[in-house]
This record gives C-alpha cells, sequence and structure tokens, in this order.
C-alpha cells in the first residue's frame, strides 16, 4: 500500500462511541427478556415455540443476510461495499450462536410442526407420503448440516480478513477468497431455500410454494442492508470515518437498498400472482389465512411500509445521498421486516383471526439483545475500515 | 486576423482535469455565465462545479412512468372490462391483480423511452453544427484535452479582456472560436 494519511488506529471504534457504550446495555435486556421468555415457557410453552420461531428468523436474517452481502462483496469487489466490510463480517460471525437460538425449536418440534405429531401423521395419507422428507432426524440433520455450512463459511472468510489485516494483500488469498465466495453464494441459495421450506414452509405441509425460499433469502438480505446503512451512518458521525463514508457511498448502499426492496416486492407477487391466477384449492387457503380476521389490516400495512413508502423515497437520489434520510428509511425497514416474518408464520397458528401476545416482544428483544451484544462486540474487536483491502485503499486515497 | 468573421466565443486549452475543473470555478467566479466546458470522459467535479446536477430530466422520466402506468392500466381495463368482456374462472371483469404485470411493464417502457428522448431533447443532440469544432485542436476533446469555451453572448464577454483572462488561468493555448 502506498502512504497514506490515515493509521489503521483512526479506525478503532472509540470507547466512548454509542455503539459501544450500547454493548452491555443490550446484553442486560436481552438477559432479561431471554429469563422471562424462559419462564413463560414453562407457563405458556405453546405460545413461547410460536413466538420464538419468529423472533429467532428475525435475528437469523441479519446474521445470514449480511453473509449473503458479504460473499457478493469478495465476488464483485465494488466500491459499496468500502465502508460495510467490517459491519458484514460482525454480523455474520454471529451465525454459530444462532444454532444455539435453534435449540427451542428442537425441543418444540410436536408444538410446531404437525408433521412431527404422530397422532396427526397416522390420520393424514398426504403427511404420511410426505415422511420420508419430513420426519424428526432428517429434519434435525439438515438443519445442522445448513450451520454447519454457514458457520464454516462465515468464519472462514472472516479468518481471512483478519489475515489480510495482519499480512497485508496477497494474491493468492484474495483468489481463494473468491473462490470460496462463489462456492459460498451458490450454497446459500440452495441451504436458505431448504431452510425455509423446513422451517416455515412445512408448518402448513400440505401447502408448497417453489418461489418461498427465494422470498426468505431476500428478506434476510433486505434486513442485513437496513442494518448496515444503520451502523455505517452511526459510524461516520466522527473523522476520519466520515471521509470515507460519503455521499457516494450512502447512494450506492440505498440504491442496493432500493434494488433489495424491488426483489422483494417481485418475488411477493410472483408467489400471489401465481396462486391467484391457478385459484387452486391446496394453494389458496395459505392467502385465506393471511387476508381475513384482521391479518388483512397487517397485509396492507406490509404492501404500504414495506414496498410503496420505501419505493417512493428510494426514488430520489438526494435522499439517497443524505445519510439522515436514508437512516430513516432503513429503521422503517427493519421494523417491516418483523411484520413481515409476523405475517408470514404467525397466521399459521391463527388462521384468520389475528393475534399478537406478549411473548413476541420478550422473545424478540431476548435474542435480539444478545444478538446486538455479540454483533457490537464483534465490531469493536477490529478497526472499522479493512485497512489492506484494496477497495478501501482506494477510498482512502480519494479521501 | 479573424476580426471581420463573427466570433462564437474564446477557447481555453488544459491538459489535466485538476487545472480544467479550478478553471471553471474561476470563469464562474469571474462572473461569466454563458459557457460551456468539454471533456474527453466524465469529470464528476466538473459538473458539480457547473451546477449540472440539477437536471430536470429525472422529473420527465418520472412523468413518463406514471404516464407509462396510466396507459397500461387503461389499456388493461378498456379491453377486459369494456371492449372484450370474459368471464374467466368467475372473476370480477376488474381483476387488478392480473394487470401489475402490463402496469410494470408500460411503466417501465414510458420510462425508457422519456429517459432516452427527453435527454436527447434537453441536450439538444443530434447536432450537425457546431462552432467550437472550427478550432482544430478540439478534436482532442475526445482524446486527452480539457475545453473551457466562454461564449460571446454572454453579457460580461468582451473578445480581449475574455482572452487576457483565460489567459491567467495558465491554458495549454487560448483560441477564438469563429462561428
Amino acid at each position: 500500500m502506498a502512504e497514506s494519511k490515515f493509521f489503521e488506529s483512526d479506525f478503532e471504534l472509540a470507547a466512548d462511541h454509542v455503539l459501544r457504550r450500547w454493548q452491555r446495555p443490550a446484553l442486560g435486556i436481552g438477559g432479561l427478556a431471554l429469563g422471562a421468555s424462559l419462564l413463560g415457557a414453562i407457563v405458556w410453552p405453546t405460545q413461547f415455540y410460536q413466538a420464538w420461531l419468529v423472533a429467532f428468523l428475525y435475528w437469523l436474517g441479519l446474521a445470514l443476510g449480511s453473509m449473503a452481502i458479504l460473499v457478493l462483496q469478495n465476488i464483485t469487489g465494488g466500491r459499496w461495499g468500502a465502508t460495510i466490510r467490517r459491519p458484514l463480517e460482525a454480523a455474520a460471525g454471529t451465525v454459530p450462536m444462532m444454532a444455539l437460538a435453534f435449540v427451542p425449536i428442537v425441543v418444540g418440534l410436536p408444538v410446531l410442526y404437525e408433521w412431527a405429531r404422530p397422532d396427526v401423521v397416522a390420520h393424514d395419507h398426504i403427511l404420511q407420503m410426505k415422511a420420508f422428507y419430513l420426519n424428526k432426524p432428517f429434519f434435525l440433520g439438515r438443519a445442522a448440516f445448513y450451520f454447519l455450512v454457514w458457520s464454516a463459511l462465515s468464519r472462514q472468510l472472516i479468518r481471512w480478513s483478519t489475515e489480510q489485516d495482519e499480512e497485508g494483500h496477497s494474491e493468492r488469498r484474495a483468489g481463494r477468497v473468491h473462490s470460496a465466495s462463489l462456492a459460498g453464494l451458490i450454497l446459500y441459495v440452495l441451504t436458505i431455500t431448504f431452510a425455509a421450506i423446513d422451517w416455515g414452509m412445512s408448518l402448513t405441509p400440505h401447502w408448497f410454494s417453489h418461489i418461498y425460499g427465494l422470498v426468505f433469502g431476500i428478506g434476510q438480505v433486505l434486513t442485513a442492508m437496513t442494518l448496515m446503512i444503520m451502523v455505517t451512518a452511526m459510524t461516520a458521525d466522527r473523522r476520519p470515518m466520515s471521509k470515507v463514508a460519503t455521499p457516494e457511498r450512502f447512494h450506492d448502499l440505498g440504491k442496493l437498498l432500493f434494488a433489495f426492496v424491488m426483489v422483494w416486492g417481485y418475488f411477493n407477487l410472483s408467489q400471489f400472482l401465481i396462486i391467484w391466477s391457478a385459484d387452486l384449492p391446496e394453494e389458496v387457503p395459505w392467502y385465506l389465512d393471511r387476508i381475513t380476521g384482521g391479518w388483512q389490516v397487517l397485509m396492507i400495512v406490509l404492501v404500504l411500509v414495506h414496498f410503496l413508502l420505501p419505493f417512493g423515497l428510494l426514488l430520489s437520489r438526494s435522499f439517497k445521498r443524505n445519510p439522515k434520510t436514508l437512516v430513516r428509511v432503513a429503521a422503517l425497514l427493519l421494523v417491516a421486516r418483523y411484520l413481515d416474518l409476523y405475517w408470514w408464520i404467525t397466521p399459521v397458528f391463527s388462521p384468520g383471526h389475528f393475534t399478537m401476545d406478549p411473548m413476541h416482544v420478550v422473545t424478540l428483544m431476548g435474542i435480539g439483545g444478545v444478538w446486538l451484544w455479540a454483533f457490537l462486540t464483534n465490531l469493536a474487536r477490529r478497526p472499522l475500515l479493512a485497512f489492506n483491502d484494496p477497495v478501501v485503499a482506494l477510498e482512502l486515497e480519494k479521501a | 486576423m479573424q476580426s471581420v468573421v463573427p466570433v462564437h466565443g474564446v477557447m481555453a486549452e488544459f491538459d489535466n482535469p485538476s487545472e480544467f475543473v479550478a478553471a471553471i470555478h474561476a470563469v464562474k467566479e469571474a462572473g461569466y455565465e454563458g459557457f460551456d466546458a468539454y471533456s474527453p470522459m466524465p469529470v464528476e467535479e466538473a459538473a458539480e462545479a457547473m451546477g449540472l446536477h440539477g437536471s430536470r430530466l429525472p422529473l420527465i422520466v418520472l412523468c413518463g412512468g406514471i404516464t407509462g402506468f396510466c396507459f397500461g392500466y387503461a389499456l388493461a381495463y378498456w379491453t377486459g372490462v369494456i371492449n372484450y368482456p370474459l368471464n374467466i374462472g368467475g372473476r370480477p371483469l376488474h381483476s387488478w391483480p392480473a394487470y401489475i404485470p402490463v402496469l410494470f411493464e408500460c411503466t417501465v417502457l414510458f420510462a425508457a423511452l422519456t429517459a432516452v428522448f427527453g435527454m436527447l431533447g434537453l441536450n439538444g443532440l443530434p447536432q450537425h453544427y457546431h462552432p467550437v469544432f472550427n478550432v482544430e485542436r478540439f478534436a482532442l476533446a475526445s482524446k486527452n484535452r480539457f475545453f473551457v469555451c466562454i461564449e460571446a453572448t454572454d453579457p460580461k464577454f468582451e473578445l480581449e479582456d475574455t482572452k487576457r483572462f483565460l489567459q491567467s488561468l495558465t491554458p495549454v493555448a487560448v483560441s477564438e472560436v469563429e462561428s
């Protein structure tokens, strides 16, 4: 690297930075809420498992979505990734921890999934035919495989990045990162498809939709991008990070967010339009359960806050270039992401009748607090910029 | 020597983008408004210095897109409800979910066409004649040289003064542009 005006240590997360100050409260609140959730699990086990599933999928989305954007950045090497590599790695680094959060789902398997209840399967011919795939040992084996792939991929990518910090850029390592990321992107799409089928779609085991996995995947990537925009805006509040997180970089992230919002809308509409057009009795109930008894209000809210409003706002160039406005729409989408998962999952347990249980709040805060703590701890461990990354070097030259 | 020929303006030639951008700033600061800049590649800072980012094109494209949306809806509604009503699976004639792909395509089509033709309309291309090409060295504007041309229509334009002013910006060359 050529002589630079900046030092790596300039980019460490300052001890008094708000992201550092959040670390301990996040763990505290998360711990308390987790305790409350586990207490709740004893008193209202059904509500607990149902709520835990939604909260688990939500926070898993941040971790896996970040991993997906990270491999995308490794493959394309675009300058848009200069400011977000470290936050992406920090979020992807929480993947192994999320395997722990999967444990309650394993315990509550028969409560959540009707294919795991022998008395239901005994009277259901379709479930008997599907039992070669939908059975407990295979389900658990698949879950273990997904977490193995995700953990191995994210850990290896982070290890290479740290090596680059310590030893400098090397073409040989860059080649390996590139190939691993290519394989990783393919593996991500395949595993998230099957994971979505296992954890989400098999809640209604008679029903099927081929685009289900992709809707899940783009949801995760979108969730992760909102977090990246927020973190970049928060760390850009002081020099020298503000020199690198320029309006151009926010413009890039805003454009990606815009694209992800549109892909989300496109995938969702694809599923809806095909089911609506065919109007088959084995397919439409999934939507009927979600557009009656109050659920339709949530659906309309989703169309507005998850698509129309962000779409309209993100059209504007100046809106995307201004971190203050971009952060607002990112925060809105981060909330909308939870509502979307809620609308996808919860109607299974309460078809045609809207419910909101306090367990949803505690589980969301429980997993979320601990997740945020782990994310912030990972983020604080290394400088906010991957100094020897060629993309970052380009930005520093310009700054 | 060409004092009898009406003058289009005075042109300064630069061999690097940073002096070129500095020159644009200087020209603006000196109070000139009727000037143009030519460069072989996009120079973001030059566009910014000239205040060119307030283009009306995005707004025009948005209007084109909205027109396309309305056109698509009218087309789908007219064919499906008024001109050729068909009962398909007992659905209402006005089944808007089925319109969405049509609406999307029409919006994109109209927006894209408006973008192309709006761009051509606003920048005045294609143009069969422009005086700047009377300067022989201007051919380099598509190779490796940068040009700033102050036009005679500017109220502050005064042939000798303007020439002297451009000279003061240390360009490679300053030349009169015949119109």
